[in-house]
């Protein structure tokens, strides 16, 4: 009886999640489908706490179940409710690291009980859940590092082979522990984990901080599937079914969001950001003179234009100027001036980072251009405000086949009749890359902070 | 070969469910706006999170003395638990401002 009703909770939340994510993908229903998963996922788990009957033993240890969960939900949901809109990304790679850990976690408990009767399929699932539970939360911690600005990229000559060979290493130690049907020696064992732990942070390291995304998402797949390794362990439809359709589903997400950069997965994974050194040289040599505008000048073209078009970037999450900005719009809107943003779909640092940053400062939907119809209107723009965006600008990406973003789609904002640029320094963006733009005659630079230089032009205008 | 066969044969309908969960993964968010992408994936983050299910099986089949298990899986389950709860607060509080976006618009439309 109990367990029929196990298996029914289990058949509910199998449901929800493929619910759940197929309303996540409509915008009007992505909030509902939310909290259809989530309620999937708590009767799951509730059904598992109090209807699950280990054969021959009792369930027990509730005490130590209770107070982890306590602890868990009071960590999980302090953190993601105190976390800034800006940091959002990096919050997503963490919790996608505990899952990584909590499926390598159970992997090796599991290899503790895998000498009494597991066949050689267990013993695959639990060394994949492991090895692949490993790599995703190393990996996702390196992708935290690198998007909070901790850890910088590092690569060295010939990683990719050394780390070819690493991966070639796993694999054949895992066959060599499933040939002797788990009874290998537990160091090996543990030589395998060590390796999986590293080979995370080889994999992740020598990518480019601004392909972190992809890369999270990437990992997300990953956690998906050590997941359903455990599920298939466990015999546990919900855990395998919702780790199936997460690695799939994660995975087309990956290859969606290189569409959305027009690269290939391929190129992100063993792509070109890597090589910082070479672009920086390059860089150096290529930087010719700026020239900047004063705030005052500044304020007075963009309130005789007839039409500006803001070009947010992340600078704009940073400094949380999306207030401050909207304020700017309205200001000129008022005098007369046609406003509008032009929004790239990778600008910040996730796809849809603006659309959400602006929602939240109540910009109207409809003043929000996408990349195309942006690129159309530029021409006849007599003003672009870049508000710390740079590699969505970059020319680079369709006139210099050298550029490690040569190809992506960019917003052609050179083609408007006055490029302002406000940024905080010279220095290049996310991807390292120098940004030609900076240089052209009809580009001019205005440095600072974006809150406070929006700050500066509002009163200004209100002065005029 | 004949030791897969067998595997293939036992394990016919774990199979299915496998085979078919992957086609329904990429059929159901194929099409989807890239402005989604983020909580799309924050939203499939949180639901991978259903691991915690294995780590609870762990603890509760293990004798209370064994605290070895018993630390491992304590922590398993904390940082699955974070995996679920931050996973789904943090992608409703991306669709929230998504919500307030809209409403706001058509407030300030019908204010003009």
């Amino acid at each position: 009886m109990q367990t029929n009703i196990l298996a029914i909770c289990y058949l509910i939340g199998s449901v929800s999640f493929i619910i759940g994510l197929k309303m996540l993908s409509h915008p009007a229903t992505a909030r509902k489908g939310n909290l259809v998963s989530a309620a999937g996922m708590g009767i799951a788990i509730l059904g598992t706490l109090f209807l699950y009957k280990p054969e021959g033993t009792s369930f027990h240890n509730y005490g130590w179940i209770a107070g982890a969960i306590v602890i868990g939900t009071v960590i999980g949901s302090i953190s993601a409710r105190k976390v800034k809109m800006t940091a959002m990304p990096e919050m997503v790679s963490l919790f996608n690291g505990m899952g990584g850990l909590c499926a390598a976690l159970i992997s090796i408990v599991e290899f503790g009980h895998i000498a009494q009767d597991h066949s050689d399929m267990h013993v695959l699932s639990i060394l994949a859940g492991m090895v692949i539970g490993c790599v995703s939360f190393t990996g996702s911690m390196i992708a935290y590092g690198k998007l909070s600005g901790k850890i910088k990229d590092h690569t060295f000559p010939g990683q990719h082979i050394f780390n070819l060979v690493v991966l070639v290493v796993i694999v054949v130690i895992g066959a060599y522990i499933i040939h002797g049907n788990g009874t290998a020696p537990v160091f090996i064992f543990y030589s395998i984990l060590g390796l999986a732990v590293c080979y995370g942070i080889l994999f992740v390291m020598p990518i480019g901080g601004a392909d972190m995304p992809v890369v999270i998402s990437l990992l997300n797949s990953f956690t998906g599937i050590a997941t359903a390794c455990a599920g298939f362990l466990y015999n546990n439809q919900v855990m395998l079914t919702g780790g199936i359709l997460v690695g799939s589903a994660g995975a087309i997400l990956t290859i969606l969001m290189c569409k959305a950069m027009n690269r290939s997965l391929k190129n992100v994974l063993i792509g070109s950001f890597g090589g910082t050194a070479a672009s920086a040289e390059h860089a150096i040599s290529e930087q010719g003179t700026y020239k900047e505008i004063s705030l005052s000048d500044a304020a007075m073209v963009m309130n005789y234009a007839h039409k500006v078009i803001i070009v947010p970037g992340y600078g704009l999450a940073v400094a949380q100027a999306q207030h401050t900005c909207h304020e700017l719009e309205k200001l000129l809107h008022d005098n007369g001036v046609d406003v509008k943003y032009a929004i790239h779909p990778v600008a910040g640092r996730m796809p849809g980072h603006m659309n959400v940053l602006l929602a939240e400062a109540d910009v109207s939907y409809d003043d929000l251009l996408e990349l195309e119809p942006s690129n159309e209107e530029f021409g006849a723009t007599d003003v672009v405000l870049i508000l710390g965006a740079n590699d969505v600008v970059n020319p680079a990406a369709e006139d210099d086949p050298s550029s490690p973003i040569y190809g992506m789609p960019v917003l052609q904002v050179w083609r408007s009749k006055l490029v302002i640029v406000n940024k905080r320094s010279m220095r290049p963006g996310y991807a390292g890359i120098e940004n030609g733009l900076f240089f052209r005659p009809n580009t001019s630079m205005l440095f600072g902070d974006a809150k406070a230089v929006l700050q500066q032009l509002v009163s200004q205008i209100k002065e005029l | 070969m004949e030791t897969l066969l067998n595997f293939i044969q036992s394990n016919l309908e774990t199979l299915y469910v496998v085979i078919l969960s992957i086609f329904l993964g990429i059929e159901v968010i194929s099409r989807v706006p890239s402005v989604l992408h983020t909580p799309l994936m924050s939203g499939a983050n949180a639901i991978h999170g259903v691991i915690i299910i294995g780590s609870i099986i762990v603890m509760g089949e293990t004798s209370s003395d064994n605290y070895l298990v018993l630390t491992l899986g304590f922590i398993a389950v904390i940082v699955g638990t974070i995996n679920v709860v931050g996973g789904f607060v943090v992608t409703d509080r991306m669709l929230e401002m998504f919500k307030t976006g809209k409403e706001g618009a058509s407030k300030r439309t019908k204010n003009n």
